[in-house]
């Protein structure tokens, strides 16, 4: 029971909870970030990180906090831990640092932390909402990572920087635009809707 | 740059929601109505103007003689925090009336990306005080603008629900909505270059 439980914390975010194709939580950054695959990965693994973190510091002090003044907290708590991770990317990959510029800093507001933190960490142990908190963010990643590449193989015509139209081909250059960013979840939210079997 | 170059920028060209991402969240969520956007509007321009007055002076008067500028993220959310719990006091005691039009909307403002990136933004771009209240006005009026007419849009895309084919309907059908609308603020790109 406690073995299935855990395992159920812990893949419940990559697919039939996703944060991004079905709750459509942590919109800003999936639509601003993922104009690349590499650009998608940084910020899902930064979002990740922070998740992780956050998760398992809330669900540590969950019993020192008053329940009146939790969410202040919480978001206090989260702004410190953006705030590390920010300074240690801004020191250790400067040039992605750059790329994602503001929204870094706007992990802060992302949805997904501190829905989170308020629905699982608040209430479970720390193991429980590690788990929890690593299964969101592979799911938040991999979303990011899908839809990155999406963007960028139609978009720029190629992954990862590696061009494959060769010098005549010509990319859609609308997918790496902001219109493409909604034109393209629109077109995976409806394949994953087809793949869960809903909408049927 | 100019006060006018700035208003014209935030508002049409680079637009907070259609171009630069934030503030989805209120964006795809609260523009299922004219009325209920634009009441979401009117709080967000509220909260962002003075918002941007505060982190102004909290950022240049406190942080940086002190050199605490890394601690900016923390600071503004508290203070934008702080400043939506005022601003709803405050409302509520002056003007019973305007407080039932925003009551609703002020809570979800916390945690409304685009208040806190406006106030990152500016103190970024070095804007000066009387800059930064005029960006953090005109972002909230581009703000306003793209969930209006996003939520005229949806009314008439609810008016129609069945004939859309299965699959688009609910969250697709909007983002692809949105994505039309993305465009079109696309055509404004160039202007100020």
């Amino acid at each position: 029971m406690k073995n299935s439980t855990s395992i159920s914390n812990l893949t419940r975010g990559i697919v039939r909870d996703n944060p991004v194709f079905v709750m459509m939580l942590g919109m800003c950054p999936t639509l601003g970030v993922t104009t690349s695959l590499e650009n998608a990965f940084g910020m899902g693994i930064a979002t990740a990180f922070t998740l992780l973190l956050s998760n398992s510091f809330i669900s540590l002090v969950k019993n020192f906090i008053p329940s009146m003044v939790r969410i202040p907290c919480y978001i206090v708590l989260i702004a410190s831990i953006v705030t590390v991770i920010d300074m240690m990317m801004a020191a250790y990959y400067p040039a992605l640092h750059a790329k994602l510029g503001i929204y870094i800093p706007l992990i802060v507001v992302n949805c997904i932390i501190l829905g989170r933190a308020e629905a699982f960490a608040s209430k479970n142990n720390i193991v429980q909402s590690f788990l929890d908190a690593m299964g969101m963010g592979i799911g938040f990643t991999a979303a990011l990572c899908l839809l990155g590449s999406v963007r960028e193989i139609l978009g720029a015509g190629s992954l990862l920087g590696h061009n494959f139209i060769g010098e005549e081909g010509y990319p859609l250059l609308l997918f790496i635009m902001p219109p493409g960013a909604f034109l393209a979840l629109a077109g995976l939210i409806m394949a994953f809707n087809r793949l869960r079997g809903v909408n049927r | 740059m100019s006060i006018t170059m700035i208003f014209v920028s935030a508002v049409l060209v680079n637009n907070i929601v259609l171009s630069q991402f934030l503030g989805i969240c209120p964006f795809l969520g609260v523009s299922k109505k004219i009325s209920t956007a634009f009441g979401m509007g009117l709080a967000v321009m509220f909260v962002m103007t003075i918002s941007s007055v505060a982190t102004y002076l909290i950022y240049y008067r406190l942080l940086v003689p002190h050199q605490l500028e890394f601690m900016n993220t923390v600071v503004f959310i508290l203070v934008i925090a702080a400043l939506v719990q005022m601003v709803e006091i405050v409302i509520k005691k002056v003007s019973p009336l305007l407080y039932q039009a925003l009551g609703i909307f002020l809570p979800l403002i916390t945690t409304n990306c685009a208040v806190l990136g406006v106030a990152i933004l500016a103190v970024q771009k070095e804007f000066s005080l009387s800059h930064s209240v005029c960006f953090g006005l005109a972002n909230a009026i581009g703000f306003t603008l793209a969930i209006v007419l996003m939520a005229g849009l949806r009314e008439r895309i609810n008016q129609n629900q069945d004939a859309l084919p299965r699959g688009m309907r609910g969250a697709p059908i909007v983002l692809i909505t949105a994505a039309l609308l993305s465009m079109a603020f696309m055509g404004f790109s160039g202007i100020g270059n």
